[in-house]
């Protein structure tokens, strides 16, 4: 399950870094020092909150892999004064929804609700009881626990994702981002072990308050204060040290399933890395464009190898992976593999041609409106931003930013980040 | 059909409302409905063409899929992998999906660049090239869907062959993706033969959402969809499924850890949005039963009694087949499959002995209220909504009505449509039996109780 969590969590940050201009954002710090981003939108009568905590999986304590996932899972089953089924019904009664979950880096949790004063009052009111007070009752950690465990023997027989575990593993050896929750390190959490990692981790200054909707800025200061007050007293988290370079190595996994899965990349850029956006452009060149990426066009297009293929980069809180992968029946594997190295390789050497990266701007660039159409996609990136503390005005620079690379700045960047040398590959196929 | 928009239940979009959707049809047959909205500068399109799997024929199964494969394959004006070429530069994304019931094309663009996938679409809407290299290549890309899709996953591999054990005569026994010998021996001229028959402008239906006035709109598909020719189309014989006469079981083997159930009751979909109220009840009792985390199944039998890991409902109100109610889940450790039916069961049996409650029917009903809010987010979203509602050949017109009669069912309709439709004689139990990856012992899916 975590595995899971932690591929859709690097698809969204994908989608995250395609924003756009013209939001205007307002910023600010509460009293107790959680750090505030809100854009009025009032065309629905609808609000969106989301406070992240930096309490993802890279928090883990050694030898407890899995505590931020349950932590976060168990934090709005029982609060306060009200037990798991009646945060459920409350929530139900007033048609607002509780969502999120926990990556890496984030601990997220976000309500939608109606902004009538008695909707959105009543249902901020839980969520600030989600947040302050959770109770962690033994049973539902209990009960939440297991079916962590099931849920992770499941993914433990699936192609992907051991595939993805297997990948993770190979590129952080040792560094939190490769440790990943098993059904052994699950099964030794404790009650106690949340309510540790609840007080260290979910205070105000470890977190980011985002509004989206139908808010005055007084009103959304007043909610932004609410729920940052009675939050603990705590500091903000101190990272671990960065990932260490390790050479490129070859795993394979034998499965009996038809199709083999591969995935190759490596430890590549943290946020705000000035690079990012080469690299960003560059690879919607390389297999970040959908159909009209090379990967697609020689692997899917060509050979009709594969349904899916892809590159990405991913750049989290620390270095970030930027990986391939794709989907092949067993017997092709091999020659699916080779074919996709040989497209990254080909790249590597002389980057896009100048009508390539043209067409990667025009797409980039231009898609731009398209990010920040709805309310959702207003809080999914500004939620981002504020979170990896990136500059106010990162979604109007984004289209000058694009539109500034060069094919020398996409090749000295793939340079710098992607050595073919340092390449980890993982396949999970039949033998 | 919780899907639906109540605009009577928002007042505050009530005047637009009245007008909007605005709808048109050109000469040749081809319908225009557009949804103006204009929150961002950004545009919609979908094509709707009535065809889908439904229509297909024994030892073609799959084609109506393969064929929406093909239809980025070029005409002779838009090369070969152009038409995404073109959506890209013009900053926008697009992409397709085929059902039972319909195939639709959609791209998302900033709204100054609808005209262009207007452009595109009307051109392949008739002068599609189906080259025979072109499919030998693609017919190996939906082999491979195939095999990621359903092969590896032991879930829709069960999905798959349970609907093929429900059904019997009717088209929806076979799988929209084709079974896979069928997509070994499919041709290019199979995938032509598709086209020529149903990619006809009279057979299809667009709609368009977002940042547009819908006069221009209009003006735009005169010109590029209004020069397209119609033409008649087959007649669609009306197929009927047998009735069922007895409970159904099925079993199938697969690499996973987990056992799942599946069991689909035959029931009831919407015809008649006046004259009828089962399907109503049935989604009401969808929302009672899995709606939301304090719905009855997610309390009681995950949360409370704990013989379910998840456990969900399946009911589509609107089709152009058959109708099925499907209740789907995992049991937790220590259980097995046959202690989630029974489960399963004796909820049913509650609802037709007891009914349900005032309160929680309230409860569905201010669910569909916000979900109506919260829909118009998004623009993609609210066409989706038109073009399903249509594809089951009820016009978008009666959203409106459909969620008003939605509002009103009652306790007693959900407890009398749970009394006629969940019997044993329409029901259909697939069961996923876990096998090892390797030689290791693992619980058994079926053992009896512990």
């Amino acid at each position: 399950m975590s595995l899971k969590k932690l591929l859709t969590a690097a698809l969204a940050f994908f989608a995250m870094q395609l924003a756009e201009a013209g939001v205007a954002i307002e910023h600010w710090v509460t009293p107790a020092g959680a750090r505030v981003y809100f854009v009025a939108s009032r065309v629905l009568p609808m609000l969106d909150v989301q406070v992240d905590f930096a309490a993802g999986s890279m928090f883990d304590p050694a030898g407890k892999s899995g505590l931020a996932a349950l932590t976060r899972a168990a934090l709005d089953l029982g609060a306060g004064s009200r037990d798991e089924s009646e945060i459920a019904e409350q929530l139900a009664d007033l048609g607002a929804t509780l969502a999120g979950g926990a990556d890496t880096d984030r601990a997220s949790i976000s309500l939608r609700t109606l902004s009538a004063l008695d909707k959105r009052g009543e249902a901020l009111d839980v969520l600030r009881a989600v947040l302050q007070a959770p109770r962690f009752d033994a049973a539902i950690v209990a009960r939440e626990q297991a079916r962590t465990i099931a849920s992770l023997k499941d993914a433990a027989t699936r192609p992907d994702a051991i595939a993805g575990k297997a990948f993770w593993a190979a590129m952080y050896p040792k560094h939190p981002y490769g440790r990943q929750a098993t059904p052994e390190s699950v099964a030794t959490l404790s009650r106690e072990d949340l309510i540790a990692f609840h007080a260290r981790y979910y205070n105000a200054a470890n977190a980011t308050i985002t509004l989206v909707g139908d808010l005055s800025r007084a009103e959304a200061e007043e909610i932004a204060e609410l729920l940052a007050a009675g939050l603990p007293q705590g500091e903000a988290a101190v990272l671990p040290a960065p990932p260490q370079k390790v050479r490129g190595s070859v795993t394979k996994i034998a499965h009996p399933a038809s199709q083999a899965h591969v995935y190759i990349g490596l430890p590549a850029v943290e946020r705000g890395n000035p690079d990012y956006f080469p690299l960003l452009v560059g690879n919607y060149t390389l297999g970040g464009g959908g159909f009209v990426s090379r990967l697609m066009q020689e692997v899917r297009e060509k050979r009709g190898y594969a349904y899916s293929v892809y590159s990405y980069f991913s750049p989290l809180r620390q270095a970030g992976p930027f990986q391939i992968g794709l989907q092949t029946k067993g017997s092709q594997a091999r020659a699916a593999s080779r074919l996709a190295r040989d497209v990254l390789e080909g790249f590597l050497k002389v980057g896009p041609s100048e009508e390539e990266l043209a067409a990667a701007k025009a797409n980039l660039s231009g898609s731009f409106p398209l990010r920040l159409d709805s309310n959702k996609k207003l809080l999914d990136n500004v939620a981002a931003l504020g979170f990896y503390g990136l500059p106010l005005d990162y979604l109007e620079q984004y289209q000058a930013k694009v539109q500034a690379v060069t094919v020398d700045q996409v090749k000295q960047a793939f340079f710098r980040h992607v050595k073919p040398v340092d390449l980890m590959t993982v396949t999970v196929a039949g033998e | 059909m919780q899907q639906l928009l109540p605009f009577l239940l928002a007042p505050w979009l009530l005047t637009a409302a009245h007008a909007n959707p605005f709808e048109t049809t050109l000469q040749n047959g081809l319908r225009i409905i557009v949804k103006e909205d204009h929150r961002a500068p950004t545009a919609v399109q979908m094509v709707w063409y009535r065809v889908g799997s439904i229509d297909e024929v024994d030892g073609a199964s799959g084609v109506a899929h393969v064929l929406e494969h093909m239809m980025f394959k070029g005409t002779p004006s838009v090369g070969p992998g152009e038409f995404n070429k073109r959506v890209a530069a013009a900053g926008g994304k697009d992409n397709a999906f085929t059902s039972r019931d319909y195939t639709a094309y959609f791209q998302q663009v900033p709204k100054e660049k609808l005209a262009d996938v207007m452009q595109l679409e009307a051109d392949r809407m008739r002068h599609l090239n189906v080259d025979a290299k072109e499919f030998a290549q693609e017919i190996k890309v939906v082999m491979e869907e195939r095999r990621m899709r359903t092969d590896d996953a032991p879930e829709a591999k069960l999905f798959e062959q349970m609907n093929a054990v429900a059904f019997q005569a009717h088209p929806y026994r076979r799988p929209v993706i084709g079974w896979m010998s069928d997509l070994e021996q499919m041709t290019a001229a199979d995938a032509k033969a598709w086209y020529d028959t149903w990619y006809v402008p009279n057979n299809a239906y667009v709609v368009i959402s977002g940042d547009v006035e819908h006069a221009e709109v209009f003006a735009l598909a005169e010109q590029y969809y209004g020069r397209l020719e119609g033409r008649d189309l087959p007649r669609r014989k009306s197929q009927i499924e047998p009735q069922q006469e007895g409970e159904r079981r099925i079993t199938v083997k697969a690499p996973a850890e987990l056992p799942v159930l599946i069991m689909g009751y035959k029931a009831p979909v919407l015809r008649d949005v006046e004259k009828e109220s089962e399907p109503y009840a049935l989604e009401m009792l969808a929302s009672v039963l899995d709606g939301h985390d304090a719905a009855r199944f997610n309390k009681k039998l995950v949360r409370e009694d704990k013989v379910a890991l998840e456990i969900g409902i399946e009911y589509e109100a609107t089709a152009r087949g058959p109708g099925m109610f499907y209740f789907s889940g995992t049991p937790s450790e220590g259980h097995t499959v046959a202690d989630l039916e029974a489960a399963i069961r004796a909820e049913i049996a509650r609802v037709q002995k007891e009914g349900i409650s005032e309160a929680e029917l309230k409860r569905a009903r201010a669910q569909l209220v916000a979900s109506q809010v919260y829909k118009l987010d998004s623009m993609f979203g609210q066409a989706m909504e038109i073009g399903q509602t249509e594809s089951a050949g009820i016009s978008y017109r009666q959203i409106e009505r459909m969620l008003d009669k939605l509002q009103k069912v009652t306790a007693a309709e959900v407890q009398a449509a749970a009394r006629k439709y969940f019997t044993d004689d329409r029901l259909t139990v697939g069961s996923l039996d876990p096998q090892p990856l390797d030689s290791k012992p693992r619980r058994s899916a079926f053992a009896t109780r512990h």
